[in-house]
């Protein structure tokens, strides 16, 4: 989303790229530069994850609160997304620069969270109408080299399955006011199940009817509208909604949704896979940042 | 999609030797270099109370008497006569901004390029209103640097028909340390593309053009073919490994590292995996040193 000024006859080239097949980096249309992750590198946080896709590199750090739950839903717990857009990752986000960006995001997240079928919020619930757990979500956009949106959800889902909450104890009653006690031991946690989270596909209109996904920042400036698509472990689709000034046919619309399901399940797939394995490896170092 | 965890990776880049020498010197700022007062203070050091201390991040290099530090990372200083590529930012009054990866965006006057038509034709008023129809913000031009101002302006000339606009093809920006001093800029490559190593670390990959139509202010719009593409992608993602490891680029190296990836028999994709790079990177320094 950074602002690259292309001239004509390089943004003719990545163009043709897509229309013969081969994108400038040599990869195709539906292919993904290699995802980089880590969680628990944040001590102070309940649950945290790193990931890297080529230059972009976003950090997501989930928190947990007691606090009381809105009137409608007294037994659901709540999950709540806020976006920083570093001004280290793009000149332009200094100041409120980052803002549209940072709210299109974030709003794009709980969106896409909102839907009944991803996330079991009951579980978060300590005392009906009274307690429930909330999680705060936050993600810090520290380097920007393209596709913010499907690095940041699998930021956000890796960081979800990290996160270990202490378990709560009421242990009485005062006077009408409850009292808890929190568990400090660290194995005597609480996991989320995050077997259905969500992730976000991005489908870049590049030209006519042809879509690319993983754009590279210099795609992203030939490409006037994407599509994002939230898709579920199962194929489920949660959430879809439309970027930029373009248009799209019915038929290429209908294709990126496709395209973006299938490639959702394969990616929720890896990405189970590689958490658990890091999560099975005992004596792990953390890399973090050095 | 490959997902790869943090502490599956390589924990930190391996150094590769220079070319038959020792381990390079790495010092940060305000790291005495020496004692011996005999020396000559060169770039990036400084002397305090008769002791020689780095003022940048780098490798030491001794030439006779002569220490200087050679920072890793860094921006475009600016030195007559070099050929560079840049950017346009602005179109102003007789005078192109042009960005070239330097502190302050460089100026291209319109008296110091060679307009269409003419060798020695002087720039009329129609010129100055049709500026924007020569060269248009975000367009890429190669030129030559002609003076750099007290204030560290850096004044630009395309006063020769081998500058000027660049057509299709991918830029690259590195860092201009990397990029090897050489006399000759341009490169047509035995594989099929002409690189242009700018010397303020923008590279230029762009597939070779017949040398009657080299640099005009007109643009071929033509497709590039296929097998273009695959060469201008391969050699794009060899410069950039060679680059990530900080190996100089110069064509050699280029070259080198272009025929170890067809050698190996990597796929052009392949080559933005960190393992691969890593390999590629290695085997091109081994056959530089042979």
């Amino acid at each position: 989303m950074t602002n690259i000024n292309l001239s004509d006859a390089e943004k003719r080239y990545i163009v043709d790229g897509v229309k013969l097949g081969i994108r400038v980096d040599g990869r195709e249309s539906l292919d993904y530069r290699q995802l980089e992750i880590e969680t628990g590198l944040v001590d102070t946080a309940n649950g945290s994850a790193r990931i890297r896709l080529d230059r972009t590199d976003v950090l997501v750090t989930v928190k947990m609160e007691m606090e009381p739950p809105v009137p409608e839903e007294p037994r659901n717990g709540l999950l709540r997304f806020f976006v920083n857009c570093s001004a280290n990752a793009a000149p332009e986000f200094e100041g409120r620069g980052g803002e549209d960006l940072a709210t299109s995001l974030s709003s794009m997240l709980e969106r896409v969270y909102s839907s009944p079928r991803t996330l079991d919020t009951s579980k978060l619930c300590v005392v009906p109408g009274k307690y429930v757990k909330v999680l705060y979500v936050d993600i810090e956009i520290l380097e920007c080299g393209g596709n913010l949106f499907d690095t940041s959800s699998l930021g956000v889902k890796a960081a979800l399955f990290a996160t270990k909450m202490p378990k709560i104890y009421i242990t009485g009653e005062d006077g009408g006011e409850l009292e808890f006690s929190v568990s400090d031991n660290p194995t005597d946690v609480d996991r989320l199940d995050v077997s259905n989270a969500p992730i976000l596909i991005t489908h870049l209109r590049i030209t006519e009817n042809l879509t690319v996904v993983d754009p590279t920042p210099e795609e992203e400036c030939c490409g006037p509208v994407c599509v994002v698509v939230g898709v579920t472990p199962n194929g489920f689709i949660t959430a879809t909604q439309q970027f930029g000034g373009g248009t799209f046919t019915p038929q290429t619309l209908a294709t990126a949704i496709k395209s973006a399901k299938d490639l959702g399940q394969k990616i929720h797939y890896h990405l189970r896979s590689k958490l658990i394995q890091e999560e099975n490896n005992v004596d792990r170092q953390i890399k973090g940042f050095l | 999609m490959d997902i790869k965890l943090a502490s599956e990776l390589p924990r930190m880049r391996s150094m590769i030797p220079a070319h038959g020498s020792a381990r390079p010197k790495l010092v940060t700022p305000g790291e005495i270099i020496s004692h011996d007062t005999s020396f000559m203070r060169g770039h990036g050091t400084y002397m305090e109370d008769e002791i020689q201390v780095a003022s940048v991040a780098g490798f030491v290099t001794r030439v006779n008497r002569l220490i200087t530090v050679t920072p890793l990372r860094q921006v475009y200083q600016g030195a007559v006569g070099d050929t560079i590529i840049g950017r346009i930012t602005q179109v102003q009054n007789k005078r192109w901004k042009v960005d070239v990866n330097a502190r302050l965006d460089a100026e291209l006057r319109l008296t110091n390029i060679q307009l269409p038509g003419g060798e020695q034709r002087r720039s009329s008023v129609e010129d100055e209103r049709e500026m924007r129809a020569l060269l248009r913000e975000g367009d890429l031009v190669c030129v030559e640097v002609q003076k750099i101002s007290d204030d560290g302006l850096i004044r630009l000339a395309a006063r020769s028909t081998k500058f000027g606009k660049l057509s299709q093809g991918t830029l690259l920006a590195i860092s201009p340390s990397l990029v090897v001093q050489d006399k000759q800029r341009m490169h047509d490559l035995p594989c099929g593309a002409r690189v242009i190593f700018g010397a303020n670390g923008y590279v230029y990959i762009t597939p070779t053009v017949p040398q009657e139509q080299v640099s005009t202010y007109t643009v071929n719009f033509e497709e590039v073919p296929i097998e273009v593409r695959k060469t201008v992608g391969r050699l794009r993602n060899c410069i950039k490994l060679l680059a990530h490891h900080s190996i100089m680029i110069s064509p050699t190296s280029v070259m080198s590292a272009y025929d170890q990836s067809i050698d190996q028999e990597y796929e052009i994709k392949d080559l933005l995996r960190p393992e691969v790079m890593q390999d590629v990177a290695v085997a091109t320094v081994q056959k530089m040193n042979e």
